[in-house]
This record gives structure tokens, sequence and C-alpha cells, in this order.
């Protein structure tokens, strides 16, 4: 199972790619965040970090499949 | 999430924002008031000059959340109507860079969903921006 990432913002700048492919497999979000910090740990210097899931936003507990769309959603800042 | 059509009008990531258009598109004879909101680019941020504006966004997931502000706002308040237009690319001082168009009976409701509309945007939709000084960039709110 693999997964694609879509970087968005500053995770784009410190991951330096604008997808992250992952070869570790993860259960639930909570695991790819923890996965996440340790390889990048520039991203635990963020305000926030959230991870979406098929365009929600997805608690830690959530589980992943492959097929997901996922995302990092750093702090926005529209508007 | 209603009429897909008129939402994708009302609702939209443009590259340029024409003020008149977006507050057009929820003006109904039987309205009795349209209250718009206007975001532009200030040239200036915590005494540094501000020389332009990048927008970047999640285009799908940001037009999604866009939609259920909108849909919030017509529960929660008395309007009828909600338009959100918001720029991506690059952006000058004094540009247009996000319109909200909320269309009521009354002027009070459009006034309070209007500030609900962007104060929310402002928190939830999936789009950054960064700023460029004369020396260097930052995208804004990453870090304390």
């Amino acid at each position: 199972m693999s997964y694609t990432v879509l970087l968005f913002g500053v995770t784009k700048d410190i991951i330096g790619s604008s997808v992250y492919c992952p070869n570790d497999e993860f259960y639930t979000v909570g695991h790819l965040r923890e996965h996440l910090y340790q390889s990048f740990p520039l991203l635990q210097k963020l305000n926030s970090l959230m991870i979406a899931v098929n365009m929600n936003y997805a608690e830690d507990h959530i589980m992943l499949s492959s097929t997901d769309e996922i995302a990092l959603i750093p702090p926005v800042s529209g508007g | 999430m209603g009429d897909n059509k008129l939402m994708n009008t009302l609702i939209q990531l443009v590259e340029s924002i024409e003020v008149a258009n977006v507050a057009s598109l929820v003006n109904k004879p039987e309205y009795g008031g349209i209250n718009v909101f206007v975001g532009t680019v200030r040239n200036h941020t915590k005494g540094k000059k501000v020389e332009k504006l990048f927008f970047e966004c999640y285009a799908p997931m940001a037009l999604l959340e866009m939609e259920k502000i909108a849909e919030r706002a017509k529960e929660e308040f008395d309007i009828k109507e909600v338009a959100i237009h918001h720029v991506v690319g690059e952006k000058q001082p004094g540009e247009v860079v996000v319109v909200i168009a909320v269309a009521a009976f009354h002027r009070k409701a459009a006034f309070a969903a209007c500030e609900f509309v962007i104060d929310t945007l402002k928190e939830t939709v999936p789009i950054w921006k960064k700023e460029y000084f004369e020396d260097g960039s930052v995208w804004v709110a990453a870090h304390p």
C-alpha cells in the first residue's frame, strides 16, 4: 500500500516537493502525522498542521486507505 | 448541496475579481439589501513594506469549504444568497483578493452574515498567502 500526500504552502518548502510519497504503511492519520513529524522535524514548528482526507479535515483516528486523497494543510491564510 | 450550477457561479476561485460582478450575482428585486466585503492587498505588515502577495490554494477542497460556509451562513442568518470569489496567483498592493456578497431582505442579517463568512473563510478554507518583502518572503501565519 502506498500513499500520495499533496503538499501546500510552507509544507512544500519544508519537504521540498509538491507531493510526498512515503514508503511506509500507515493505518491512521495519526500514524502518518507521527511519520511526517519524525521525517521532517520542521513540520513540528508550524502553528498547526491539519491533514485532509478526501478533501475533509481528518482527525488522527481516521483510517487511511491507499485510494484516499491525502493533503497536508498548514495554517491557512486566505482572505 | 443545492443547485450545483448556481453554486459554481456563486463560489469561485479566479485570477481577478470585478466587485460589481460579484454583487450582481446575488441581486434580485425581492431582496432589500446586499452587503459586500472587499478584501485587498495591504502594502505593509508589522511595519514592513509588502511588495506583493502570492496566493496558493488546494482548489477542489477550497471550493468545497467555501460552499460549506455559504450553506452555513444561509442556515444561521436570515439571508437569501451568498457569493464568494477569491483570487489565486500573484497580487499587487491595492488589488482585490476576495469579495463576499450577501443578499437579504433586511440589512442587519446581511452585515452579520458577511462578517461570519469572511471570519470563517480565514479559518477553514485551504488558501495560503505568501508575503514578499524587500529582503525575502514568508508564508503568512505558518509560524508562531
